[in-house]
């Protein structure tokens, strides 16, 4: 809502305020003031001309020379481009030395070796916006009308002179959709009185019902009408002050009878709408539902097909207005209109809402209607706007209105107790200070044992329980006065939960090994949401995707890790390592909502090792992302429950994959992405992993038990052994330990051999054990012992052979 | 026999002197201190002397012997520093060499905010509570007093699934849910983080997805001046002790009364510049008193209740902490913006 500080003081005295300070304290006490814009500023030396003469440039077809009367001791010639200018007409000049918007300077020129001492100007060159300049100006300069007094100042004219603050209103605030809304609300901000408008009654004889007749068939959505209807109009421009105010508010100027109605709509917060009498070609209103395929051409010109949930205007056959959102072609108001029949309805919300939301159809009227309009304001507003047009366009109001009125207004009384504000405020008030700030917003208010039982006015729609009456309180009282204290109470601890510390902690090690954390949308296309899921589930789609990229609830968190490193490999990054904690979404057939699981994904590409100087170069590999998540199954404690299966995954490089398995399940997997994956998105080797981090957080792990420091040495064997290819160190491995017993502390791998010298289909792998007993020194021959087990294990159960 | 001393100590000094290395040193050791070396020698006489000049000479040479012994040590010792600072000058290298990089990643910065904001009202006694990204209508918008058909609903148009179902579009679900798990019964201190979804095309300002963190405390006596009280320590220890707040009322559906809180532009220090759209202040977050109505359905008796919410958007707290200029940076992941945010300040 656009207000002129200006219009503002019709209503309330602003004397000693300036446009900033109730700016300041209008967002203060709860309506958010966005900008306050000087209209004139930049502007300067634009006064009122008078063309006395005009001619064709001699050298330029498309310019005009003008001699001008500036209100100076002679006119000046001025070489003007507008095809519109003509002899006759008071425009505005920005005489030499002015300034228009821009920084732009007028100086003496010569155009086309024609001398021109200043410029007459279009509104849109003074600063207005395009589409608030009438449409018979909009290509050319603005004629001011004839009284305009040559010399003066044509900024004032033009109520450029003004100061325009924006309030950005939010839902409940619909009352403030009015320059009277607004003046009740500075006026309790300031302490002073509201000014209403002075309406002066029609004495013509005809009666209004003489003319029209009106029905409603829908009073649910259409509880009060009022038609009056003014005859004998004469459509022309509206005043100049009239329209300077229309646009300073955001709309422009048509003719005097709807500019009217519209200014009514600011003035007062209710929509009016004028119909060309004529025209409606009947006698009578009937307001109903629409026939279902019903159709209406509407003012923007837009044929509109119409269902049984819209409200419309008919006359009695035909729709002529959709109800609060437009006006029909077929009943505008034009030139040669007459007799105006003025409309002014209370429409419900819902039924405008819905006819503007299936019609695309945002007006002033819509907006105002689906907030709720003042119902005390409905004739009031038509009577104005009735003397408005008997003032500025000439017609004479027939006596009286024709109505249906089946709206019961009660206005709502709410309670609150002087206690109940100060215990949910913190405050400290007492009743006189809380009664006089009901009094300043015009509440009428009765008090009794501290408590205040107040009559809401109904433009005030959105007070209705306790809890309204201490907000207005507590924002006239100010926020700024408000103690401020902390909650007193029982002190609980704040902490994480251990699934939380978790997720902190891994988050830590994943940082420390070099990976980025990486954050991406849940959102993405059927195609990827699927790809590389844990688990082959239909994804979820959206019921109205904004794009198909972004309309599918994703199963897996990869594909959006590979989106990113594909757009960092393409921008020269040449390693980037990252993970993703987040969740991913299964559709449940038992519940109503999604399954969503919490993952921990991870991508790798590009080098892992790089020395910036000496040369050392290794890209990322299997183990290297193997390394980086055994680091997590470490911090977790959960080393022990977790196992490594080869495993074959469609995305993923058939050979280079492995299942993970947490105590026997699978909960994730680990491997290089398929080449023909790599290739199409760009990317070198890359690594991936993805893990169900709620199974990981959820694992418990064995608490930690103090081991003594070894008093006594070890002894170390080691063992090298081929095998055929195809047998797998952790196998052999397992075969190690369980034949070691207890006095084989550690086994593990210390080298892999495949090339050259080696027997086709084997491979030669060495192990390295660790003998210990934590009691005493162990004897060559008990060591020799075990290790023989050992070796004859491994034997037997794996075909190793020992190695020379 | 004492001149015979002396020319021997002078001759062995001028040797040990002149030795250049540390095999020299020790030939010299060997020729004038060993058992056949000159000194043993002139010892070897003594039987010759009277009584009275035996102990005489004795002393003489054994002073003799320490002069040269202790002028071989001190020789030796110089040799040895000669010898390895020889070697370590060698051994020298360029130090203004770049270091080897030790493999490090980090948060992304909206994590780096949320743990910020977790952090310190864990220190004030809350706890954190998560809940469903999915959403059935009920609790994003029914339990928060936002009924179907209510206006406000528009301010937030959401990504539904089905009629009951859709994308959450704040994180204010998981107050609705915790409010209920706790029976009526407070007190309630927690804070919600997480994403949150609406139908916004992405450009500069505006993402799809994006992230909130919301408080909420509920108990008896809690009043809007404690709200007040805690924003301010929040805000003072989240953006500096220097910065002014300010608190101005406002509309949200689910509290009432309800408050938008600004603080001080950092930049140009209140006086209005383009970052504040020269308004000296910048929004922060929304909060208010919980509606009655909120209280109720959770199952909390409001007359008895009363609490207060609050919530923030971290990318927009990151974008005015960092100067951050394009929210969808925050999704793009491009690493040489991930990696800015690593170390402290
Ligand atoms: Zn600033």
């Amino acid at each position: 809502m656009f207000v002129s500080y200006k219009w503002l003081q019709d209503y309330v005295d602003l004397s000693g305020v300036t446009a900033d300070e109730l700016a300041e304290r209008i967002t203060k006490s709860g309506i958010e003031v966005e900008g306050v814009e000087k209209k004139s500023e930049g502007i300067k030396g634009v006064v009122i001309g008078h063309v006395l003469e005009r001619e064709q440039h001699p050298n330029a077809d498309k310019l005009n020379k003008c001699l001008v009367d500036i209100g100076q001791d002679n006119p000046v010639q001025i070489i003007c481009g507008a095809p519109n200018v003509d002899k006759g007409q008071k425009v505005a000049v920005a005489t030499v030395g002015a300034v228009l918007p821009g920084n732009f300077k007028i100086k003496k020129a010569k155009l086309r070796g024609e001398e021109s001492n200043g410029m007459i100007c279009s509104l849109q060159e003074l600063g207005i916006e395009a589409k608030l300049v009438a449409k018979e100006f909009s290509t050319g300069i603005f004629v001011f009308p004839n009284d305009a007094k040559v010399g003066e100042d044509a900024l004032e004219y033009l109520g450029l002179d003004d100061e325009v603050l924006e309030l950005g209103l939010t839902p409940n605030r619909a009352d403030c959709l009015s320059m009277l809304g607004v003046a009740y609300e500075v006026a309790a901000i300031l302490g002073r009185d509201v000014k209403w408008p002075e309406i002066d009654s029609a004495n013509a004889n005809e009666n209004a019902s003489e003319y029209i007749e009106v029905k409603v068939d829908a009073a649910e959505d259409n509880p009060l009408y009022v038609a009056k209807v003014i005859k004998d109009v004469k459509i022309g421009p509206s005043p100049l002050w009239m329209q300077a105010r229309l646009m300073a508010s955001g709309i422009r100027p048509h003719n005097n009878v709807v500019d009217i109605t519209n200014y009514i709509l600011l003035e007062y917060g209710q929509p009016l709408h004028a119909f060309d009498y004529e025209r409606i070609g009947t006698k009578e209103i009937v307001v109903r539902r629409a026939n279902q395929g019903e159709k209406i051409t509407t003012l923007d010109d837009a044929e509109r097909t119409l269902a049984p949930d819209h409200l419309v205007i008919t006359n009695g056959n035909q729709p002529i207005a959709l109800a609060g959102v437009m006006g029909g072609a077929n009943s505008e108001v034009g030139s040669d209109t007459t007799t105006v029949v003025l409309e002014a309805a209370y429409f419900t919300g819902a039924v405008v809402r819905k006819a503007s939301k299936d019609h695309g159809l945002r007006s002033e009227a819509s907006a105002r209607f689906e907030k709720g309009v003042d119902p005390n304001r409905v004739r009031q507003a038509a009577e104005r706007a009735a003397d408005l047009m008997a003032k500025y366009a000439g017609g004479t109001v027939l006596a009286g209105s024709v109505e249906v009125d089946t709206l019961s207004i009660e206005p709502a009384v709410v309670s609150v107790t002087l206690d109940k504000i100060n215990v949910l405020l913190g405050t400290d008030l007492t009743v006189s200070e809380v009664e006089d700030i009901f009094t300043k917003l015009q509440f009428e208010v009765n008090t009794e044992d501290n408590e205040f039982t107040v009559t809401i006015p109904t433009r005030r729609g959105d007070i209705s329980i306790e809890a309204d009456l201490v907000e207005e309180v507590a924002r006239l009282y100010g926020y700024d006065n408000l103690p401020t204290t902390l909650p007193v109470g029982a002190a609980i601890p704040g902490k994480l939960t251990a699934y939380q510390q978790k997720r902190r902690q891994v988050r830590r090690v994943l940082e420390g090994a070099g990976l980025y954390q990486a954050v991406t949308y849940s959102l993405t296309s059927e195609e990827k949401a699927a790809q590389f899921a844990l688990e082959k589930r239909e994804s979820i789609r959206l019921a109205m995707p904004m794009s198909e990229e972004r309309s599918q609830l994703r199963l897996s968190i990869v594909p959006q890790l590979l989106e990113v490193l594909k757009y960092n490999t393409a921008r020269q990054n040449d390693f980037i390592a990252l993970y993703e904690i987040g969740s991913v979404f299964l559709k449940s057939e038992a519940a109503d909502l999604p399954e969503e699981r919490e993952h921990l994904a991870g991508a790798l590409t590009g080098l892992w090792e790089a020395h910036p100087w000496q040369g050392e170069k290794k890209p990322v590999d299997f183990f290297v992302a193997k390394g980086v998540l055994e680091s997590v199954f470490d911090t977790l404690g959960l080393m022990e429950n977790i196992e490594y299966r080869q495993a074959e995954i469609a995305e993923m490089h058939p050979g280079r994959t492995a299942e993970i398995l947490l105590d026997g399940k699978v909960i994730g997997f680990i491997g290089q992405v398929h080449p023909i994956i790599q290739n199409e998105l760009d990317l070198k080797e890359t690594y991936v992993f993805e893990l169900s981090f709620k199974a990981l957080a959820d694992a418990e792990p064995e608490a930690i038990r103090y081991e003594a420091i070894p008093r006594f040495p070890s002894i170390t064997r080691d063992i090298a052994l081929v095998v055929d290819k195809e047998t797998v160190a952790g196998d052999i491995q397992r075969v190690i330990a369980e034949a070691g017993g207890k006095l084989l502390k550690e086994v593990g791998v210390f080298d892999l051999y495949e090339g050259e010298n080696m027997e086709q289909g084997k491979k030669s792998i060495a192990f390295s054990l660790k003998y210990f007993d934590p009691q005493r020194t162990l004897t060559d021959e008990e060591v020799t012992k075990t290790h023989d087990k050992v070796l004859s294990a491994v034997k037997e159960k794996t075909g190793a052979k020992l190695r020379g | 026999m004492q001149e015979r001393l002396q020319e021997l100590q002078e001759e062995a000094l001028n040797q040990v002197t002149e030795a250049s290395d540390l095999k020299a040193l020790n030939d010299i050791r060997v020729a004038y201190l060993g058992k056949k070396g000159p000194i043993t020698e002139v010892l070897r006489g003594m039987g010759k002397l009277s009584a009275e000049e035996r102990p005489k000479i004795g002393a003489l040479a054994n002073e003799v012997r320490e002069s040269i012994a202790a002028k071989i040590e001190e020789k030796q010792k110089n040799l040895e520093a000669a010898a390895v600072n020889e070697k370590l000058a060698t051994e020298k290298i360029d130090v203004t060499l770049p270091g080897r990089p030790v493999k490090k990643g980090n948060h992304h910065p909206l994590t780096r905010i949320i743990e910020e904001i977790e952090d310190l009202f864990i220190g004030m006694g809350y706890s954190i509570a998560e809940g469903p990204e999915v959403e059935t209508d009920y609790y994003n918008f029914e339990a928060l007093n936002l009924p179907k058909g209510h206006p406000a609903r528009d301010m937030q148009d959401s990504f539904y699934i089905t009629e009951e179902i859709l994308m959450r579009t704040h994180t204010s679900p998981v107050q609705a849910r915790t409010m209920e798990k706790h029976e009526g019964k407070g007190p309630v201190k927690i804070i919600c983080p997480g994403k949150v979804y609406r139908r916004d095309n992405d450009d500069a300002t505006h993402s799809h997805q994006f992230m909130q963190i919301e408080g909420l405390v509920i108990d008896q006596n809690i009043r809007m001046s404690d709200l007040k009280g805690t924003l301010e320590v929040f805000a003072k220890k989240m953006f500096g002790a220097d910065r002014k707040i300010r608190l101005r009322p406002s509309f949200f559906p689910f509290t009432e009364p309800s408050v938008e809180m600004d603080i001080s532009c950092k930049i140009c220090g209140g006086a209005g510049c383009s970052v504040c759209k020269g308004t000296g202040w910048i929004e922060i977050l929304g909060a208010g008193m919980v509606h009655p109505n909120v209280l109720e359905m959770a199952g909390f008796d409001s007359k008895k209740y009363s609490g207060f919410a609050f919530g923030m958007g971290p990318e927009r707290i990151a974008m005015l902490k960092y100067g951050i200029d394009d929210i969808r940076h925050f999704y793009t992941n491009d690493i040489r913006f991930l990696t800015q945010f690593h170390r402290h300040e």
